[in-house]
């Protein structure tokens, strides 16, 4: 994986808490500075990812709202995209 | 009654436990059991006031007695004046009507409100209106973890030109945390903006500070009955009523003078005996606090000192709210809860997401009066196997 690139964790259409837990099973065996990015079509996931990020000694470094993928969404969902930097004790 | 799908008395499986002495009731805010002498007070107020309270005779004046001895009872208790102080429909009417009117009455000095981030919906939808309605802006002021108001922002929003108000609550009913409220207030008074505080979750619990210009209360959150609210105003504060041509400007219509007399009995009981509930309750909730945060990825949210004696929250890792609050139900405890998968929007919360703290696998608790050391041991004691459960069926060991 090249420098940057992140590792993209698809949680849409899943309800809270699946998308924070997708997300932990994931970085699990991810070493420490990896890039994950959640997407996830939960309100909820907005304000859960920044705080398993603190919880777990992790950095959230990028937030944002996703144009609606048309084709897989029908255009409806709003998707939010949410990227974490894994910190050393993951 | 062709209706299958509801519960057919003892027949239904999905029928809660009939064993409502051993159910623990932990979801006492905005609405406690009514407390004993407010139902005492209810049925006599019943049988001495259901008149109504403007006509000329005997039983009207009756009645009309009983609603001014509860005005003067409650601005006692507020340091008010009793003409300050008036009942209305409702609690999150007052907040609206308190909002609107004012906002309206202000319309030459702006048309922004100032609102605290984690007022409750009411406030901060009735302060969108208000703005909109004067062509202002709603300001929300932001908190901090604890969901304590950022009070020098606070200070300097209020001070800017074109605000019509400011909202904010004495303390925050679903995490307990007491607002900077004097300090605020003193920003609001040398701004010359009113301050309308929100005491919902804390009259007949706490001390509320003389710290207000507009004040709206909650009965039902300290043991008086539903259906009623309490709106007080001082006199110095211009605000224009819901229904001006209406005998009951506040409240169009009247309100249940019984209703009224027994919040006003309500709210003086608790006034009698309020620092020994105070401390009792405050080492109850900080036992629930230590206990629930021993629970392995547990956080207890909310100001830990300057708080509510009786409100507690805490949020679950990995844990899904409405799977928790049935797992405590089938357990005999009810409990609240602020994740979105309990209420019936998608959206968590707003004073979670406030705090930046976790909105999933909440739990809310607010003690009554009523509940005791061991109702709380009780549900200490159930609430690690309740987590650990429902954490199991989602298979999160090890993340």
């Amino acid at each position: 994986m090249s420098a940057g690139d992140a590792v993209v964790v698809d949680a849409r259409g899943l309800r809270c808490p699946l998308p924070v837990i997708r997300l932990a099973a994931a970085s699990r065996d991810l070493p420490a500075g990896t890039l994950v990015t959640v997407l996830s079509t939960d309100p909820a996931a907005r304000h859960d990812v920044p705080a398993w990020a603190r919880m777990r000694g992790h950095a959230t470094v990028a937030e944002a709202e996703v144009t609606p993928d048309e084709e897989a969404d029908g255009g409806t969902r709003c998707v939010w995209s949410l990227t974490v930097r894994l910190g050393a004790d993951s | 009654m062709t209706d299958t799908t509801e519960p057919t008395g003892n027949h239904s499986p999905a029928a809660p436990p009939t064993a409502s002495a051993s159910r623990v009731h932990l979801d006492n805010g905005g609405g406690a059991p009514l407390h004993p002498l407010a139902r005492q007070a209810l049925l006599q107020a019943l049988d001495d006031g259901w008149a109504d309270p403007h006509r000329l005779h005997t039983e009207g004046r009756r009645a009309a007695r009983l609603l001014d001895g509860a005005r003067e009872a409650v601005a006692a208790v507020l340091g008010a004046r009793t003409e300050e102080v008036r009942f209305t429909a409702g609690h999150a009417s007052a907040l609206r009507d308190a909002l609107v009117g004012t906002a309206k009455a202000r319309r030459r000095a702006g048309g922004d409100v100032v609102v605290g981030g984690t007022e409750r919906a009411a406030v901060l939808h009735a302060a969108a209106a208000a703005a909109q309605a004067q062509e202002g802006e709603r300001a929300v002021v932001g908190v901090d973890r604890h969901g304590r108001v950022d009070a020098d922002a606070f200070a300097d929003r209020v001070a800017r030109p074109g605000v019509a108000l400011a909202a904010l609550q004495h303390a925050n009913g679903e995490v307990g945390t007491r607002q900077p409220l004097s300090t605020v207030h003193e920003a609001t008074r040398a701004a010359g903006v009113p301050l309308l505080v929100d005491a919902g979750a804390s009259l007949g619990h706490d001390v509320v500070p003389d710290a207000w210009d507009l004040l709206a209360a909650h009965p039902a959150d300290w043991g008086g009955p539903a259906g009623v609210g309490v709106l007080a105003v001082r006199q110095r504060v211009r605000a224009v009523p819901p229904a001006p041509e209406d005998a009951d400007p506040w409240a169009p219509g009247g309100v249940s003078v019984p209703a009224a007399f027994a919040a006003a009995v309500a709210l003086q009981a608790t006034e009698a005996d309020r620092a020994a509930q105070d401390e009792r309750r405050r080492l109850l909730t900080q036992r629930v606090r230590e206990a629930a945060a021993a629970v392995p990825d547990v956080e207890v949210v909310g100001e830990p000192d300057d708080r509510l004696p009786h409100v507690v929250t805490f949020s679950c890792l990995y844990v899904d709210g409405e799977a928790l609050v049935t797992e405590l139900d089938r357990a005999g405890f009810a409990v609240g809860s602020g994740s979105a998968c309990t209420a019936s929007t998608l959206e968590p919360s707003h004073v979670l997401a406030a705090m930046g703290v976790l909105t999933h696998g909440n739990v809310r608790i607010a003690l009554d009066r009523s509940t005791t050391e061991d109702d709380v041991d009780r549900f200490l004691a159930v609430l690690p196997g309740a987590v650990r459960r429902v954490r199991d069926v989602l298979g999160v060991g090890g993340l």
